[in-house]
């Protein structure tokens, strides 16, 4: 099936925040956003933006009539700056006026006055400063210095990976009229209208149940509108509130690109061991994350990174530390993958050196360490239905690894000018929210007496296509035209306490909780059914569009059924809610069973390196994915692509730079470059594991949003095997991302 | 009032006309389709259709704009059509029917910039090919799909977009489904539509807008004395004997389509397309690229090494000034208020010259150069008769490199002679470090530009191995 909503998008009739035709007498809102990294003693004088005409209101701290707290996970993030100031980009005032330019000429006006305080912009100065977001985490597994010990081969080294700006193409956004009864519909461009909700009320003071969030779908989210997609709406709604009239906030993009937090920073410490055969035996790692100025969701980001700190790889020992460190940037959020690609970068960098001083391929080590059936992951989990080993053949069932490594080899030896570099990525992806109270869905389903269908869940569209999967799920539940079918908005008051779009884990939670609603459905109509046509309810089925009995079609259909069902007075709406088995984990213990399942995957990548400007290509990409049993490949084909892409990005041209002062310097779409249409790979070639796919994955076709993104880290160590291969010198980096500065300079090191 | 024809509407409005035309489509006409991401014309998400009259007022002829950088003045006497204007009803047009069929919409967000930038290749592009699709999108980034599967809509649309080889006429564009019947009658309407210059006695000058936009948008928008030259239409690209004159307000594009300019200046697509993307360079004026004064501006160093002579007019008067004396200090040129550049002349490469442009950015396409470099060379009997260098990104001006070309007039093209002259270059640059790379990576890349375009030119002459330090041992 299509994108349900591809005729939409493709005519520009698809209806974003912005589009919304905004209602009579609505106010315009833009945010005053702090200059300065760190100050205290804060002072805002609004005397002259306030007079400025068309200007309704200009919302301050002292304004919230609830709590100044937008925090998730801790409570230490205001809305507005009160007293004090923690990054460059924090939201000081908001500004209200008849029109957004309005707005932003006011917002010139106001004067901002401040004792400043030292900034700090690196995860290591904060840890040097004791400057931490909470306690430490880690997790063991083994004995790692009693291994280490016997080690034939011990490598230690540091590593950086660079933040990443998520650029969905739409900003964040909002919008809130006020309703009758003191409540507020908010209109968000959110992955969790749950979250929207919470924090607003608590802002404003009002119950939940005074606040409605509405989402229609997101222009991309990544991560980036999990929980940073909150203070836009809640500021609308707090202006709303106030003035009784709607607001409308749309964050311009450099207000967008200054305010909100990045993919972390990550700077760590490797220390790996190895016997005689590459056998990786011990592992030890310290992650200083770069969380930003408050904790947004680094806790629960900093907890992935540890989960996925040893990959596909089996090793049985383990200490692995991270530490949430508190730094003068804005706090640092979920992007695709949520600390684990951070995680892995660290063992492929480990891998990569052992493999240059052992002078073999650094596959060698891969292969000889992926994870089988029954082996223990440093939390605790027992590995089963393993596909690392299953992705991996099939690529070399397809294309001999060794051969193309001899390829790459031969044409280096023959050609000085370009090199040619190759490297596998091997990937192992753990499904569900790490947090496991998270890890449950409603979905709400309404047969109208004319047979037509509506359906809400708590998935929030943002271009993964979720809805055209939960649309898949209702019409081969009911066996029906999916025309009869339509997926309404994601809204609060229809689907209550949902768990925001994310963990790639949506479409399996929302559509196991909508499978349970259609199933109860199909009972109810089957007892209808049996009754009209005077047969055995174990007789019937639904099938396309039809009721069967005995394996027969009979005259009634399922336009008729369901208007008999109706006027039996038989409830046509259900409400289905799942909570994912068999997940369970023990933070004190740090161990446990906290995925339902993983994702496997293996990338083969070769780049050619232009020796004389420093620049370089993407040759191929060839990847076999665990998709479980796909049960839309075109859409799951699609998520692979763009996470592969988004990989590529944030490990080769996509620059995250601030200086000193915590002033973000590629605060433009002309300093902070994405890859375009020229950037990827001239051959991506992606196959389907044959696989039968996974009982907790809905329909067994696995997830799919995540997984796929970090395949780019392979790039990275593509493009230095090229370098190598052109200076013998040259000394392996683990600094992301691979910009051509980095190739050039490396080249010609001494 | 500005006149033009909105999809299938005509429009008169007395709308402030230096607001964008994006805000003017989507606020003013309430058309969504349309959208904001970027507003610096480095996404491709407002990309609308501008068509105007061929100069032979035979026919319409279309190409794409990035409408966030650009003045609602522009669009007087044109038809601008946006997403909305390619709807056909009751069902997708053809273009739309491949990027549907392909999964290539994800969010939805940059879509109707593609289908539009798309359509744009089937209204043109004579030859069909992959890279002129390629050139049409080039300017549209998509944050979801990895454009895996943009890629395959748009290799279907190249496919069946002619016939026989050969682009489809509009009549045929029509019947195929790409476009909305209403095309056909837009011809006569332009013809009907006041065709009068808009003129506004204003002294500050827009061209297309692509920088003035990105920078101060807001400015413009309460400014009152602007003047909108780009609707004073005129020959942009002449070339007679061995002499090229382009006006100042030719656009980059009328350069990549010149044929003759592509004939006579060899790969000169292929170094244009590093300059900006297809929309882009419909708007972006070579004048504009001057006065902007960028030290890394793409076509000032391109005509630094062609020596170029600027004729700057005041009112009735003029004067002639060397590009290369052009530039004074950072961002400071010899220009008056009062004056614009009217005319840029310089001659064409011969028979024995040989020219070369070098871009290296963070991003290949549509970047700003890290440094760029680009050079003139006669070459005689083996030996350079004359030699005109240029290279950005290393000093607080677009550098023609005076001392580096004084010295290797007269020279041998060797090995031994361009190492020497490196190190004279690297007296006369002076880079300093800044988001786009450090003085050191700067100062090493214009050393390797250098030599590029000699391996480039002279690959008899000038062997890899003998000029560029490998480190260590080969493997």
């Amino acid at each position: 099936m299509k994108n349900i909503d591809a005729n939409g998008h493709v005519r520009g009739e698809s209806l974003f925040i912005d589009d919304i035709l905004t209602k009579q007498h609505t106010l315009h809102a833009a945010v005053l956003a702090s200059e300065i990294g760190h100050a205290k003693d804060l002072k805002i004088d609004i005397s002259r933006a306030k007079q400025f005409p068309g200007v309704e209101k200009i919302l301050l701290a002292s304004d919230i009539p609830g709590e100044n707290e937008i925090g998730g996970i801790l409570l230490d993030e205001p809305l507005l700056a009160e007293n004090e100031i923690h990054f460059q980009g924090q939201p000081l005032a908001v500004i209200i006026a008849e029109t957004e330019f309005i707005a932003k000429q006011a917002r010139k006006l106001i004067k901002v006055t401040f004792c400043m305080l030292p900034v700090i912009t690196s995860a290591k100065q904060a840890k040097q400063q004791g400057q931490f977001i909470n306690d430490a985490r880690s997790f063991y597994l083994g004995d790692v210095s009693a291994s280490f010990a016997n080690c034939k081969y011990v490598y230690e080294d540091e590593t950086f990976s660079n933040g990443q700006e998520h650029l969905y193409l739409e900003t964040q956004g909002a919008y809130a009229e006020k309703m009758e009864n003191g409540c507020i519909k908010i209109m968000s461009s959110t992955q969790g209208p749950t979250v929207v909700q919470r924090i607003a009320a608590r802002v404003l003071g009002l119950a939940m149940h005074k606040i409605e969030v509405d989402v229609t779908r997101l222009g991309g989210g990544f991560g980036g509108k999990e929980d940073q997609a909150t203070p836009w709406a809640v500021m609308v709604a707090l202006a709303c509130n106030h003035l009784n009239r709607p607001v409308k906030l749309i964050l311009d993009r450099h207000d967008d690109l200054k305010m909100t937090g990045k993919r972390h920073p990550y700077e760590s410490q490797f220390k790996i061991g190895l016997d005689e055969n590459y056998k990786i035996m011990a592992l030890e790692i310290e992650f200083l994350q770069n969380s930003g100025a408050a904790a947004d969701l680094s806790p629960a980001i900093a907890e992935r990174t540890l989960f996925h700190a040893t990959n596909s790889y089996f090793i049985p020992n383990v200490k692995t530390t991270v530490h949430s460190c508190k730094t003068n940037l804005p706090p640092n959020t979920a992007f695709r993958g949520f600390g684990g690609p951070q995680g892995m970068y660290v063992i492929e960098s480990a891998i990569a050196k052992a493999a240059n001083h052992l002078n073999i391929p650094a596959w060698h080590i891969q292969h000889a360490n992926l994870l089988q059936d029954n082996d223990t992951f440093s939390y605790g989990q027992i590995a089963q239905q393993v596909k690392a080993k299953d992705t991996w053949d099939q690529l070399q069932g397809n294309i001999n690894i060794k051969s193309i490594q001899d390829f790459v080899n031969v044409f280096n030896d023959y050609n000085i000018e370009t090199k040619k570099g190759m490297a596998m990525m091997p990937i192992c992806f753990g499904i569900s929210f790490t947090n496991t109270p998270m890890n449950h869905a409603r979905a709400l389903v309404h047969i109208y007496q004319d047979g037509s269908v509506g359906i809400s869940t708590g998935a929030v569209e943002m271009g993964q296509s979720v809805n055209t999967k939960m649309l898949q799920v209702a019409a081969q539940t009911f066996s029906i035209d999916p025309d009869l079918i339509k997926l309404e908005t994601t809204n609060t008051t229809r689907v209550a306490n949902t768990s925001p779009s994310a963990a790639s884990a949506t479409a399996d939670l929302n559509g196991k909780a909508l499978l349970k609603a259609c199933n109860a459905l199909v009972e109810r109509l089957k007892h209808v059914a049996a009754d009209v046509l005077v047969a055995g309810v174990d007789t019937i089925e639904l099938k396309d569009g039809w009721v069967v009995v005995n394996q027969v079609k009979s005259d009634l259909d399922w336009k008729e059924l369901v208007f008999k069902a109706f006027w039996q007075r038989v409830c046509l709406t259900e409400n289905g809610h799942y909570a994912t088995p068999t997940i369970k984990f023990d933070k004190s213990k740090e161990k446990g069973h906290p995925f339902a399942y993983h994702v496997y995957g293996i990338a083969l990548i070769t780049t050619t390196v232009d020796c004389l400007r420093g620049t370089y290509k993407i040759d191929s990409i060839d990847i076999v994915h665990d998709f479980g049993k796909s049960m839309n490949i075109g859409v799951d084909l699609g998520q692979v692509e763009g996470a592969l892409a988004q990989g590529i990005g944030w490990m080769t041209m996509e620059e995250v730079a601030y200086n000193d002062e915590g002033r973000l310097l590629s605060n433009t779409l002309s300093t902070y470059k994405i890859p375009d249409v020229f950037s990827i790979a001239e051959d991506i070639n992606i196959e389907a594991l044959e696989t039968e796919g996974h009982d907790l994955a809905i329909f067994k076709s696995k997830a799919v949003g995540e997984p796929p993104l970090m395949y780019g880290i392979g790039v990275y160590f593509a493009i230095q095997n090229a370098i190598k291969a052109f200076n013998p010198n040259y000394k392996l980096k683990f600094h992301s991302p691979m910009t051509p500065e980095k190739v050039m300079m490396g080249l010609y090191e001494k | 009032m500005i006149e033009f024809i909105l999809n299938n509407k005509k429009i008169t409005t007395d709308a402030n006309k230096s607001m964008t035309l994006v805000d003017f489509i989507r606020e003013n006409r309430n058309l969504k389709g349309t959208k904001i991401v970027c507003r610096e014309g480095d996404c491709g998400a407002c990309t609308v259709l501008v068509g105007q009259l061929c100069r032979d007022k035979k026919s319409v002829s279309y190409q794409t704009i990035t409408s966030c950088i650009s003045p609602l003045a522009n669009a007087h006497g044109k038809h601008i059509v946006t997403v909305e204007g390619l709807n056909i009803a009751n069902k997708l047009n053809q273009v739309q029917q491949y990027l549907k069929d392909n999964y290539a919409s994800q969010c939805g967000f940059c879509t109707p910039g593609f289908v539009v930038a798309m359509i744009n290749y089937c209204l043109n592009a004579d030859s069909k090919t992959e890279e002129q699709m390629l050139d049409a999108i080039s300017g549209n980034i998509c944050r979801c799909t990895g454009y895996v599967a943009i890629i395959n809509a748009a290799k279907k649309v190249v496919a069946e977009s002619k016939n026989e080889g050969k682009k489809l006429t509009l009549k045929q564009l029509i019947q195929h489904g790409f476009i909305p019947a209403y095309f056909a009658d837009i011809f006569e309407q332009l013809k009907s539509l006041d065709q009068i210059p808009y003129v506004v006695s204003g002294q500050e000058i827009i061209a297309g807008g692509t920088d003035l936009y990105v920078q101060q948008a807001d400015t413009l928008l309460q400014a009152t004395n602007l003047r909108y030259i780009l609707q004073e239409q005129s020959q942009t690209v002449a070339i007679e004997d061995n002499e090229c004159s382009i006006s100042g307000i030719a656009k980059v594009s009328d350069l990549f389509d010149s044929e003759e300019l592509n004939q006579r200046i060899p790969h000169l697509r292929e170094y244009l397309r590093l300059l900006s993307s297809e929309a882009i360079r419909n708007m972006a004026t070579i004048g504009g690229n001057f006065v902007n004064a960028s030290p890394i501006g793409d076509m000032s160093i391109f005509l630094l090494a062609l020596d170029a002579q600027l004729l700057i007019a005041q009112g009735d008067n003029s004067r002639t000034v060397a590009l290369k004396d052009f530039f004074l200090d950072y961002k400071k040129i010899d220009i008056k208020k009062d004056e614009s550049i009217a005319k840029i002349t310089f001659s064409l490469p011969n028979e024995n010259s040989y020219f070369h442009f070098e871009k290296v950015s963070k991003r290949k396409h549509l970047d700003i150069a890290t440094v760029n470099s680009a050079i003139l060379i006669k070459y005689e009997d083996n030996r350079i008769t004359n030699i005109d260098l240029s290279v950005g990104g290393v000093a607080a001006i677009p550098k023609y490199l005076v001392n580096t070309c004084q010295f290797l007039k007269d020279k041998e093209i060797n090995s031994a002679t361009l190492l020497q002259a490196i190190e004279i270059m690297n007296q006369e640059i002076s880079p300093i470090s800044d988001v786009r790379g450090t003085a050191e990576y700067k100062r090493l890349l214009a050393n390797q530009l250098l030599k590029a375009h000699f391996i480039k030119l002279f690959p008899e002459q000038i062997i890899f191995e003998e000029v560029v330090t490998i480190v260590g041992e080969a493997s």
